[in-house]
């Protein structure tokens, strides 16, 4: 009985020094990581996006945290939005039918002769990226989704990027913790 | 006709669309004559990392005051309330992530994946439990894990479990703590995280299929005190382990066993063990013989263990996007398939040659094959070692707890007379 005690303290302190050099170990590896990059946030890059609509049905939100971001200085303030219209719209007028967004979650607004600008309303947008298609096939591409930081959860694993088919999602630093479309070299992702 | 138009440019726009493949530039930057100012889109931080930091301070206290309930005060109710605490600060304000639990992936990522750098606080979120668990015993489970506590407050009508199933499903979280390895290791992903049948419920909202799961689970606690504990949690393989060593460990009794039985069936989660019949005398020499064809059973055991993930890691490998895109993808270029995926169609408007797409999903493959040869290693060693233990007699003469099976929930204590003894004031114990 004593013995087995003895035996039993001894594999203990043995553990329990591998638990600390353990702890130790990730510390130090952590800390030196910590200069390089702080909490990772989930984003997803826009480059890589497909639009595939998983973004609106896959996270654990309802709305999605993802949401349509636009990148006004790169629109061309068009009359006929290809974000904005459905190809074959009756007219250029703000009626639901002619939509792309399923929610109107995109305001119109007339500038000037010939401009228009193109605001997300956010709380209505639920990131399903119909309108991001139609700018990037047929327009600038400055409508862009986004995993919006003051929505998302931060989930250890994102429900989105276990199933984004473009493997578009990645963990980013949270002191950067977006890929903004024109921000950086407009061909190459906004990663680097 | 207006619409007719529209159409029409539509049309010769697709035409042209497919020509600049960013899709940025077609028109361009308007000169605003009305002095319209050109705004930014906004970026809402997210929450400050100083936040997460908070969490391991109020962690680490919830841990210390629980073992000094369990342990010390031995008292039930203050371990109740502080796991209703605990659950409504970790499980519904902090919506769970990220919990020590699923940091066990972010650990083994760290490791396997050098892109990948673990946050200190995610460090400090895996080791605090353990490191409590081989001082004082599985505390986090008593009172601070939100898995936890959200199943032991519906676990009212607990039925007893037979002795053999119990020690069979036991081994079913070995199960999930290797494959939870094999998928992180081989990039397929954080399955613990994704198959959490309680996060849906702290966050009021998640996927239909695990508001379901979950909802399963709550109901079969009722009856199955703590099913994900007992039977899944791949952290309570961690756990255990460490609290096998503890330095103290909850008791029943605060001092000696008086045998009365009455704390028999007062553990929901089978983790008293009786004391053991008078031994019927075995001949030594067919214990010694049944301990020695088990050892020599045993690297057989392991033997198999690595052939079955050798040959389990290939359908395996099905989980893994790589994996799938490229089976999806070779069956359409096969024509076995007319119908496409999403995930085939993001791969050709990628446009990446398939060759890549298969050589990266045979990588994949290999991959889970050498792991899952390793994964079924070490299920051999883990099956053959229960296998010696269970065969091993070994002498008990007091009710006592199973040290790797108990939670230190502290529900046992109040059931010995002992305890009531030590409760109703030192006078008694003078006499
Ligand atoms: S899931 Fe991926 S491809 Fe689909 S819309 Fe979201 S980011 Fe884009
Ligand atoms: S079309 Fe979809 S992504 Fe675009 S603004 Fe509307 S809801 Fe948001
Ligand atoms: S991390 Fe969670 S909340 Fe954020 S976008 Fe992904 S699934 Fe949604
Ligand atoms: S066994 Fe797992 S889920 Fe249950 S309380 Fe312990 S760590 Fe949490």
């Amino acid at each position: 009985m004593k013995n087995d005690d003895k035996k039993t303290k001894a594999r203990r302190r043995f553990l329990a020094g591998g638990l600390g050099a353990a702890a130790l170990g990730a510390l130090a590896q952590g800390s030196t990581a910590g200069r390089r990059a702080d909490r990772p946030v989930w984003q997803l890059d826009p480059y890589l996006c497909s639009q595939c609509g998983r973004c609106a049905t896959e996270c654990v939100l309802k709305p999605s945290a993802v949401k349509c971001v636009h990148a006004y200085a790169m629109c061309g303030y068009c009359e006929l939005c290809f974000g904005y219209f459905l190809p074959g719209a009756r007219s250029l007028d703000e009626s639901a039918e002619n939509q792309t967004c399923p929610t109107g979650a995109i305001r119109r607004r007339f500038i000037e002769e010939p401009y228009f600008e193109y605001v997300i309303d956010e709380p209505l947008c639920i990131g399903c990226a119909k309108c991001v298609t139609g700018c990037n096939t047929f327009g600038n591409g400055s409508l862009f989704l986004q995993v919006r930081h003051d929505r998302c959860l931060n989930c250890n694993e994102c429900a989105i990027a276990a199933v984004c088919p473009a493997d578009a999602f990645v963990r980013v630093s949270a002191s950067r913790p977006y890929i903004f479309k024109g921000e950086n070299d407009s061909t190459s992702g906004g990663l680097s | 006709m207006k619409g007719l138009l529209i159409a029409v440019v539509f049309l010769t726009l697709s035409g042209v669309a497919t020509a600049p493949a960013a899709g940025a530039g077609r028109y361009p930057e308007p000169d605003f004559e009305s002095g319209y100012v050109i705004p930014t889109a906004t970026t809402p931080a997210p929450n400050a990392p100083s936040w997460e930091y908070l969490h391991l301070v109020v962690l680490a206290a919830v841990l210390a005051v629980t073992a000094l309930l369990v342990l010390k005060v031995r008292y039930r109710a203050g371990v109740y309330i502080l796991m209703i605490v605990s659950l409504a600060y970790f499980g519904f304000w902090r919506q769970g992530c990220i919990c020590p639990v699923g940091s066990q992936q972010n650990v083994i990522l760290g490791i396997s994946d050098s892109s990948y750098t673990v946050p200190i606080f995610v460090i400090g979120f895996f080791f605090l439990p353990l490191v409590t668990a081989v001082f004082f015993g599985r505390v986090f489970c008593g009172a601070v894990c939100p898995l936890g506590a959200v199943q032991d407050v519906v676990a009212l009508r607990p039925v007893r479990i037979p002795e053999w199933l119990e020690h069979a499903l036991r081994m079913v979280p070995y199960v999930i703590l290797s494959l939870m390895v094999l998928f992180v290791a081989t990039g397929a992903g954080f399955i613990v995280c994704r198959y959490d049948p309680f996060i849906a419920f702290f966050r009021l909202s998640g996927s239909a299929f695990m508001v379901t799961v979950g909802a399963v689970f709550l109901i079969a606690g009722i009856f199955v005190a703590r099913p994900y504990c007992r039977f899944l949690c791949p952290y309570a393989v961690l756990l255990s382990w460490g609290s096998r060593l503890s330095w103290l460990h909850a008791t029943i009794t605060p001092d000696e066993c008086v045998k009365c039985r009455l704390c028999e069936n007062a553990c929901p989660f089978g983790a008293i063990q009786k004391p053991t019949p008078e031994r019927i005398a075995e001949p030594r020499e067919r214990g010694v013989k049944r301990l020695a064809l088990l050892s020599l059973l045993l690297p057989l055991i392991v033997a198999a263990g690595m052939v079955a993930g050798w040959y389990a890691g290939t359908p395996l490998s099905r989980a893994h996007k790589t994996v799938y895109t490229a089976e999806q993808v070779y069956m359409e270029e096969a024509g076995l398939t007319d119908q496409t995926t999403l995930e085939s169609e993001a791969f050709a408007a990628a446009g990446r040659p398939a060759a890549d797409l298969y050589e990266d999903a045979e990588q994949v493959r290999g991959r889970f094959r050498r792991g899952g040869a390793l994964a079924g290693a070490f299920l051999g060693v883990v099956f053959g070692m229960k296998m010696l233990s269970l065969s091993i007699y070994r002498q008990r003469d007091d009710y006592e707890i199973n040290k790797a099976w108990c939670l230190s929930c502290a529900r046992c204590f109040n059931y010995c007379p002992r305890e009531q003894a030590r409760r109703s004031g030192p006078r008694e114990q003078d006499e």
